[in-house]
């Protein structure tokens, strides 16, 4: 379906279904017509997430089973994720400046989308660009975290020096799988910021945008659960 | 390629066109409550107000980026239901596993530590 006719069933729709928003489910699925009104790019996207939000449900699930289980002290992650800078001790100080950088870079993407819907190319190439270099840097310094882990504190999947075994498990596992993702990212909006600059998309419209921005900021909704119950716990 | 640009524009200014500084304002939310929840680690807080403040800066910051980065605030009904219904499983899962994991635990602690 192209940009306007799905304004024009937006509109309808709006018309139809100003009452209340479960008439408008009810609508919206009795219709003889697709149920949920967007490019269907965008819906592929939110499905992919949705199903995404289950695997990273598992991984957290199955660290809380195994931390809440053992009968050995868990290692302290405000310890472990300390750094010293300057002299310094300061608990946790890495983890909290890739938080501000991954907030950082769901910020600019944000933007992006928003120059993008009002058609301006140049701001929105650059945007996603920096979004991609922001989530580039996040993934240098987890880089930087795991040589720590791996090679002076001597954490290890099968166990470390700190306390109960499972951590090293359960932490590369999950900070593993989000770096990898958050790999991904970087790479899906090189593709797509030069793509679009290349004009690929001035036809078809820039709902790419906003589809690249979803899968984006579902990264960083995923940093935060695991900030919460990873690092914070 | 003037008159799809126009188009866009027209698009956008309907149902997704929000002010920059509507973005702005959440991302320095969110940077305060991201400031806020590493202070509970950095004050050591503990115990019960340790959890409610984790949890509540957690869900603030997950409800700000979903709802107004990924827009979810302004699509229908049917969308808001596909995507937080299912996730309902995922709860009775965690409850599920956390009596189990007590279960272990207590287990552990009886069979191995209390001989």
């Amino acid at each position: 379906m192209k940009n306007d006719d799905h304004q024009k069933d937006h509109e309808a729709n709006n018309k139809v279904t100003s009452a209340s928003s479960w008439q408008s489910v009810v609508n919206d699925f009795s219709a003889d017509k697709q149920s949920f009104d967007m490019p269907w790019g965008k819906l592929m996207m939110w499905i992919f997430l949705l199903s995404d939000t289950f695997i990273f449900s598992i991984f957290l699930t199955s660290y809380m089973s195994v931390r809440m289980s053992t009968a050995i002290a868990w290692p302290n992650p405000s310890e472990v994720f300390a750094l010293t800078i300057a002299g310094h001790h300061i608990p946790l100080v890495l983890i909290a400046i890739m938080t501000f950088i991954l907030i950082t870079s769901s910020g600019t993407m944000a933007m992006a989308v928003n120059y993008a819907y009002q058609g301006n190319k140049k701001k929105t190439v650059y945007l996603m660009l920096a979004t991609a270099l922001l989530g580039a840097s996040f993934i240098g310094m987890q880089a930087f975290e795991w040589t720590k882990l791996i090679v002076e504190e001597g954490i290890r999947p099968w166990g470390n020096p700190m306390g109960a075994n499972q951590f090293g498990a359960a932490f590369f596992m999950i900070t593993g799988f989000h770096g990898l993702h958050v790999s991904a990212g970087v790479i899906y909006l090189t593709v797509i910021a030069k793509r679009i600059n290349q004009g690929k998309y001035d036809q078809k419209g820039y709902h790419i945008v906003e589809i690249t921005g979803l899968y984006w900021h579902f990264v960083d909704l995923v940093w935060v659960f695991i900030f919460a119950f990873f690092y914070l716990w | 390629m003037m008159k799809q640009n126009t188009k866009i524009k027209i698009v956008a200014a309907k149902s997704e066109q929000h002010p920059i500084s509507m973005y702005l304002k959440v991302w320095l939310l969110l940077f305060v409550l991201s400031a806020c929840s590493y202070m509970v680690d950095y004050f050591q807080f503990q115990g019960v107000l340790r959890w409610t403040l984790i949890l509540v800066f957690m869900f603030l910051k997950a409800g700000l980026i979903i709802m107004v980065f990924m827009h979810l605030a302004w699509e229908r009904m049917a969308v808001k239901l596909l995507l937080f219904l299912p996730p309902i499983a995922i709860l009775i899962f965690i409850a599920l596993m956390s009596s189990e994991a007590d279960y272990v635990f207590v287990n552990r602690i009886m069979s191995f530590f209390n001989p």
